[in-house]
């Protein structure tokens, strides 16, 4: 049993390692929504009730650039559509009683899906998920508040460089993503089209034409796949 | 009163998102092309947002500050600092930027 206690506190440790770092970075969150022009209810209500951080400041972005509402959304929604995957994986591992999916779904996010697949058992995964995701919420929703009363009492958050805090928290989550020709491919032609639609689409909606980049690129792969592909099976 | 649609329907769809994948068999989205796009919707939208945030205002393209903090926190990455790291050392080079850049 000792040992069993001894990886226990381990996982309880990384756990909480995540929890820290990454709650802590609600506080750029809520004074970028505050920069943005959102209230603090409004700032408070997008941390208490999406928790997914970066559907949080895609939104906020959105906003503050002129965006129609729904397009924002809509953005905001489809980068939070990979946590469907996440869960998928994590329904699997935790196996949890159907009573408890509703309560455990607002956790299934980046971090948690990352410490809990890490773990080798289902008991340390169902600890790591439960103490990652308790500890992020708490911080993370504290740290929007104090973000959000921050930025009202320093007033210009951009003479402080805090709008370059929803970029970087951006290519922060984009970095460990790129890990094939594919990705890197993806990214630069969202990036021409993000960058390139911008001046002539209505804000909000480039973001959304950006991901179509996605599948062109999957599509394009697949053809140059399949021109490769069939002459080897006429030889055969 | 816009902005609170937003974000009510941002909150009722990213909940659902989550729950769904809890509640559906995993065979039901284990189709290799669903599993792929699904890999590279994120990658495709996080791209274009930085790029627009590092370098538009509305809807024009502008080259300031903030591109210098995004070398920064690419070089953070690149050097494998934690997140927080990350995203001050952005912080940090565009308030240092733009106090240069008068």
């Amino acid at each position: 049993m000792r040992s069993r206690a001894k990886t226990d506190s381990a996982v309880v440790g990384d756990a909480l390692g995540v929890g820290f770092a990454v709650g802590l970075s609600g506080f750029a969150f809520g004074v970028t929504s505050a920069g943005a022009g959102l209230t603090l209810a409004q700032t408070c209500a997008l941390s208490l009730l999406v928790f997914t951080g970066a559907s949080q400041f895609a939104l906020v972005g959105a906003l503050a650039a002129g965006g129609n509402p729904l397009a924002a959304a809509a953005g905001a929604f489809f980068l939070g559509v990979r946590n469907t995957f996440y869960g998928l994986r994590l329904s699997q591992l935790l196996a949890l009683p159907r009573l408890v999916r509703p309560l455990a779904a607002q956790a299934v996010i980046d971090e948690t899906a990352a410490v809990a697949l890490a773990q080798p058992t289902r008991r340390r995964a169902r600890i790591g998920f439960t103490v990652t995701g308790l500890t992020l919420y708490v911080l993370w929703n504290l740290t929007t508040l104090l973000g959000a009363l921050g930025a009202e009492a320093i007033g210009d958050t951009n003479a402080w460089g805090l709008d370059a805090a929803g970029p970087a928290v951006f290519l922060a989550l984009l970095g460990p993503m790129l890990r094939t020709a594919t990705e890197r491919l993806v990214a630069g032609l969202a990036v021409l089209l993000g960058l390139g639609l911008l001046p002539v689409l209505p804000g909000g909606v480039t973001v959304l034409v950006a991901a179509l980049a996605a599948p062109l690129v999957l599509f394009l792969k697949g053809r140059g796949e399949r021109r490769t592909h069939i002459p080897k099976e006429d030889v055969r | 009163m816009s902005v609170w649609i937003a974000i009510l329907a941002t909150a009722a769809g990213c909940y659902f998102a989550k729950l769904l994948g809890l509640l559906v068999p995993a065979t039901a989205l284990e189709r290799p092309l669903v599993q792929k796009l699904a890999a590279l919707l994120p990658v495709a939208l996080l791209a274009a947002l930085t790029a627009q945030q590092t370098f538009a205002t509305g809807q024009h393209l502008v080259l300031d500050a903030r591109a210098a903090g995004l070398v920064a926190a690419a070089v953070a990455l690149v050097l494998r600092a934690p997140f927080l790291v990350v995203v001050g050392a952005a912080v940090a080079v565009t308030a240092g930027a733009r106090v240069l850049g008068g």
